[in-house]
């Protein structure tokens, strides 16, 4: 389902992440067919600007992690490979972090980072 | 058809200091210029070329030629991290071809562990202004962890060791113990390796480089200019250049851009990489080696955790002697930038200047490599291969 907003992330713009309904969004090129992140006015492979949002699942793959122990308390970077293909630098939460494992599912859950919702994914059952 | 390069490293200087206290990164800049032209016989006054990155203080190259007293023809600021430095001799070889300049100066120097951090140590980072920072600044994507998530991956698909990227760290640290100037100089083994600290997972403290002050600096001439001098000849043989980046979210972790600026280098030197007797490559963390060396075609894809045990990267025991002088894991990474330094160490090896304990005997085909920006994102490849005539 596509949200008939069309992209226009511009400079200092807060990152777009979520349509109206909560979801998480990603921008999608009309002419190629192709998702991308992160969102930007041209397609990243083939330089169309005709674009939309598309409504994502939400969920998705730990493609990788690193969880970084200098922290405090320790967090674990990420990229996580959605349903739709693309993937996303993300943090994994709610979870013991010593049990996270490359090609786990996971699901987003947004998380307020400085005011704005965040979206970062936690594991779930396959 | 590509043109063969007719350029000449005649002059390589790296600055001796680690921490910098009491000198100015100008300072550091005027120093190692000045070193780099005394080594190749030359003054400030010969120099019609100019080749620096954003380390230097200033726009471009306008102050730090103003400090100098330089009037260059030719000028080139482009930054690719800490690969600049390693591309800029590329850019070199092309603008002597072209006839734009005959002696060209590349200068690296900053001070990370006593300086306020500048534009070339990573400061743009958080810069709003840079389409990637609202989307990743959020999760925390400090650089031990993107480079971690490199190494998870490669462990992952290719079933990669602690051990095995221990293995770096040891054999770069064969070779610091006979450099006075590294920060790091006691041996370490495997063991020692795993058992420090980790920083991110699965990278431990001693996965990482040293964070150094310093610098140094290249003079890059014409063949007739090279002639006239009264040093070893180290010809430009080949160079290649690449950035890769997060595709869309199309993106690979498993590979570098050295799989696109190995093959051009290669190409035009008109060599293999089984010719290669030395090379530098690019070291921030030991992860960065294993891949780099994977994707220069050193060895198979997913075959580098076997290629770098048990010593084959120590001079005098492997293969393949690597970063001679310790490397960034135990020398120096001065400006968190490594790429000059790959390239001084290269010039050693093919001057025969190296450390009598690490020299490779009859080393007359090096290669250098310079990995800059983040390998877990966006990162700016450069391949050299110097011949010594």
């Amino acid at each position: 389902m596509s949200d008939p907003r069309t992209p226009r992330p511009t400079r200092n713009e807060a990152p777009q992440w979520q349509s109206e309904d909560g979801s998480l969004i990603l921008a999608k090129c009309e002419d190629c067919g192709e998702p991308h992140y992160y969102p930007r006015v041209i397609c990243p492979f083939c330089s169309s600007d005709n674009l939309s949002w598309i409504t994502c699942s939400g969920r998705g793959r730990i493609y990788s992690v690193s969880v970084f122990r200098r922290a405090e308390p320790p967090y674990a970077l990420a990229y996580v490979t959605l349903d739709e293909g693309i993937k996303m630098m993300t943090n994994i939460v709610d979870c013991d972090l010593d049990a996270i494992r490359i090609d786990d599912p996971v699901a987003v859950v947004f998380k307020d980072r400085n005011g704005i919702p965040t979206p970062m994914f936690a594991p779930v059952q396959g | 058809m590509r043109t063969t390069p007719t350029a000449y490293i005649a002059g390589a200087w790296e600055h001796p200091t680690r921490k910098a206290t009491d000198k100015t990164l100008i300072q550091l800049h005027a120093e190692n210029v000045k070193g780099a032209l005394q080594d190749a016989g030359l003054t400030m006054q010969d120099v019609d070329g100019f080749f620096c990155a954003s380390d230097v203080p200033g726009l471009g190259a306008m102050s730090i030629t103003e400090y100098l007293g330089i009037r260059p023809t030719y000028v080139d600021n482009t930054d690719t991290g800490g690969s600049s430095y390693v591309l800029a001799v590329g850019h070199v070889a092309q603008a002597i071809a072209e006839g734009k300049c005959s002696v060209a100066v590349v200068t690296l120097a900053g001070k990370p562990r006593t300086g306020r951090p500048n534009k070339g140590e990573g400061a743009f980072f958080d810069d709003p202004n840079c389409p990637d920072v609202p989307y990743e600044l959020p999760f925390g994507h400090v650089i031990p962890n993107l480079y971690g998530m490199c190494a998870a991956r490669h462990m992952y698909e290719f079933g990669t060791t602690s051990e095995q990227l221990a293995w770096v760290k040891v054999a770069a640290s064969h070779h610091a113990q006979h450099n006075p100037h590294a920060m790091l100089r006691n041996v370490v083994t495997v063991e020692d390796v795993l058992e420090s600290p980790m920083v991110s997972d699965p990278l431990h403290k001693l996965d990482c480089c040293v964070i150094s002050d310093g610098g140094g600096a290249l003079v890059v001439v014409s063949q007739e200019i090279a002639r006239s001098l009264n040093r070893p000849l180290v010809r430009v043989r080949g160079s290649g250049e690449a950035i890769k980046h997060l595709n869309g979210g199309k993106t690979d972790l498993t590979f570098s851009g050295a799989v696109w600026s190995g093959p051009k280098a290669f190409e035009q030197a008109g060599v293999t990489p089984a010719d290669i007797k030395y090379a530098s490559i690019y070291d921030s963390f030991t992860i960065t080696v294993l891949m780099t060396l994977e994707d220069l075609g050193f060895c198979k894809k997913g075959e580098g955790g076997k290629f770098v045990a048990d010593g084959n990267l120590i001079s005098g025991v492997g293969k393949l002697p690597f970063n001679t002088d310790g490397g960034g894991l135990c020398s120096n990474h001065p400006a968190n930038r490594g790429g000059m330094t790959k390239v001084i160490e290269a010039v050693r090896q093919l001057r025969g200047e190296a450390h009598p304990a690490v020299q490779v005997p009859g080393c007359d085909l090096a290669l250098a490599h310079g990995t800059g920006g983040y390998l877990g994102s966006r990162h700016g490849s450069a391949t050299l291969i110097l011949e010594r005539e």
